[in-house]
């Protein structure tokens, strides 16, 4: 079969391949094609009643909306993180970058709950925050606030090595030509990290967009005010419909690919980039 | 060293604000939580928390837990090797859209993952009837838990594997080759040893999503108390019966778990260099 050994004298590609797409197919492909296959077979009236009904859209917003805020928020602080992990000295440097990919490692529902428990009103931080009449626990800010937990390392990540990476001769120009620190920032060293953290924003909502674990506990699960779309797959399962569960599992599925598309696109950007 | 060059750093006093609004906002959104974790499981005492351990639910949350991971994360650590060694030694058309393939289970939504399951092997799903009637039970069953873990942790040693493999190149296993070593001995004795760190890597990040998955086990498991509960459904059913002791006790067991995890990935960072995954998980 191989064309020439010279090309690749190792073997086992036949067998590495197969069980590759074989595995592949198995466990991913077919059973997401189940989804694809089901909703294709609903038909667009039936697909809409549930896919695009009002609660399924307030759901829709709120995870999308929520995930979106999220990952602004850490777009800032996060950008701020990755900057005095690359820039600074201080103590306890290396346990914080260590500490960095805790929501990753930390399982969902342990955070969920860890979160409300701070952020109910008798809770440490919650108790706190209710005398200002800010409720964060039981509404969409509490979703946001899980969200803000989850997207952390997406964006520190991103920007981190990029800004490590920065050479700091630029700075120097800018400042010998009289920027300030400010100027320099923002018309130099923001135009190079930009697309890092763009990627890294795109993750955190991607990510945002689907999570369930972390945010269940705190949101109040109210139909059209604090209901994340994820929830309400579950809901229609629960009541055995199918149907519905697919639509709304459908609609998450194809935007969470077109945000993968963009991330993708993105990194196209920034390969192109760095090879000028 | 920030002497040489006073216009390209902060002031002292910014560089003090920036430092503790960072440690201020880690604070706040990850250390706190991780406290709050402990904190709740030790509140009524020590006693109360290793009773909330010895419960025999408990006990059997955490043995399911581990058969699950038992099973899952080897299967997908072969899977891994397997892909890697295709996609990085090789040459072939398509490859980015393999690899793009194998990332897709990281893109799907939790709840999204469990659910194409309950469309193939549920009550009313595809094959639904089907294994009704021969008494297979795959959904609300263990080996719906299976498939789900499997599905959501597939890609995390294949994505740690193949940007590796593909840098290390074939000369090593060439050269081996060519001194007459079979494709297994080959393997075995040149590749393996030259992964085992960035393997071992996947591994932990495997085996932590896989240990702490919650969204897709809890659409297949069904939530039968000491049959088809793992760890964090468990966390979630006792905490929604206000046993919050208990919940937190439970907890603290997966967020141990998650601190010992980050600990040895720490350590395979700065001994190994192995790189840095982050970014897409």
């Amino acid at each position: 079969m191989r064309r020439s050994k010279q090309r690749s004298a190792l073997p086992g590609f036949g067998l590495t391949m197969g069980m590759t797409l074989f595995w592949l197919g198995l466990v991913v492909l077919v059973p997401l094609s189940a989804l694809v296959i089901r909703a294709a077979g609903m038909g667009w009236a039936g697909f809409a009643e549930v896919g695009l009904s009002p609660r399924a859209l307030a759901a829709y917003r709120l995870s999308f909306g929520a995930a979106l805020a999220a990952a602004a928020i850490n777009a800032v602080f996060g950008l701020l993180i990755a900057w005095i992990l690359v820039r600074y000295e201080f103590p306890g440097k290396k346990l914080i970058d260590a500490a960095v990919d805790l929501p990753f490692a930390l399982p969902t529902a342990v955070a969920g709950i860890a979160l409300v428990s701070l952020y109910s009103d008798n809770g440490w931080v919650g108790s706190l925050l209710a005398p200002l009449g800010i409720k964060v626990a039981y509404t969409p800010l509490g979703v946001t606030i899980a969200l803000v937990f989850i997207g952390l390392p997406f964006i520190v990540r991103s920007v981190q090595p990029v800004l490590a990476d920065l050479g700091r001769d630029v700075e120097e120009a800018a400042a010998t030509l009289g920027a300030t620190r400010g100027q320099t920032f923002r018309r130099v060293i923001l135009p190079a990290i930009l697309p890092a953290l763009l990627t890294g924003f795109a993750l955190a909502f991607a990510r945002g967009v689907g999570e369930y674990g972390s945010i269940i506990f705190i949101a109040g699960n109210m139909p059209f005010k604090s209901e994340i779309a994820p929830l309400l797959i579950i809901t229609q399962l629960e009541q055995f419909d199918y149907d519905g569960a697919t639509a709304i599992a459908c609609v998450m599925l194809v935007l969470s690919f077109a945000m993968l598309l963009f991330v993708n696109l993105l990194q196209a950007w920034r390969a192109r980039r760095g090879t000028r | 060293m920030s002497g040489s060059h006073p216009t390209t750093v902060e002031s002292p006093w910014a560089r003090r604000a920036l430092i503790g609004v960072g440690f201020l906002f880690l604070a706040l959104f990850l250390f706190l939580p991780l406290v709050m974790v402990f904190a709740g499981a030790l509140a009524k005492g020590w006693q109360v928390f290793f009773d909330a351990l010895v419960d025999p639910d408990a006990l059997a949350a955490i043995r399911l837990t581990l058969l699950v991971a038992g099973i899952s994360v080897p299967v997908n650590a072969v899977f891994g090797v397997a892909a890697a060694w295709a996609i990085a030694k090789f040459d072939f058309r398509g490859k980015s859209l393999l690899i793009s393939l194998i990332d897709l289970p990281f893109s799907v939504s939790p709840v999204v993952s469990g659910l194409v399951f309950v469309l193939l092997f549920g009550a009313q799903g595809w094959l639904g009837p089907w294994l009704t009637e021969h008494g297979v039970r795959i959904i609300f069953a263990v080996p719906g838990i299976v498939l789900a873990t499997v599905f959501v942790t597939f890609p995390f040693v294949a994505r740690e594997l193949i940007p590796l493999m593909a840098e290390q190149g074939r000369d090593d296993e060439e050269a081996a080759r060519s001194l007459a070593a079979t494709g297994w001995q080959t393997f075995w004795h040149v590749t393996l040893p030259n992964i085992r760190w960035g393997l071992l890597y996947g591994v932990l990040l495997c085996n932590a999503r896989a240990m702490g998955e919650f969204g897709a086990v809890s659409v297949v498991s069904g939530h039968i108390r000491g049959l088809t509960n793992t760890m964090p459904l468990h966390v979630e059913i006792l905490y929604n019966e206000y046993d919050f002791v208990g919940a937190f006790a439970v907890a603290s067991l997966l967020a141990s778990l998650a601190l010992v995890t980050l600990g040895v990935k720490t350590v395979l960072e700065w001994r190994f260099g192995i790189h840095r995954a982050g970014a897409a998980h």
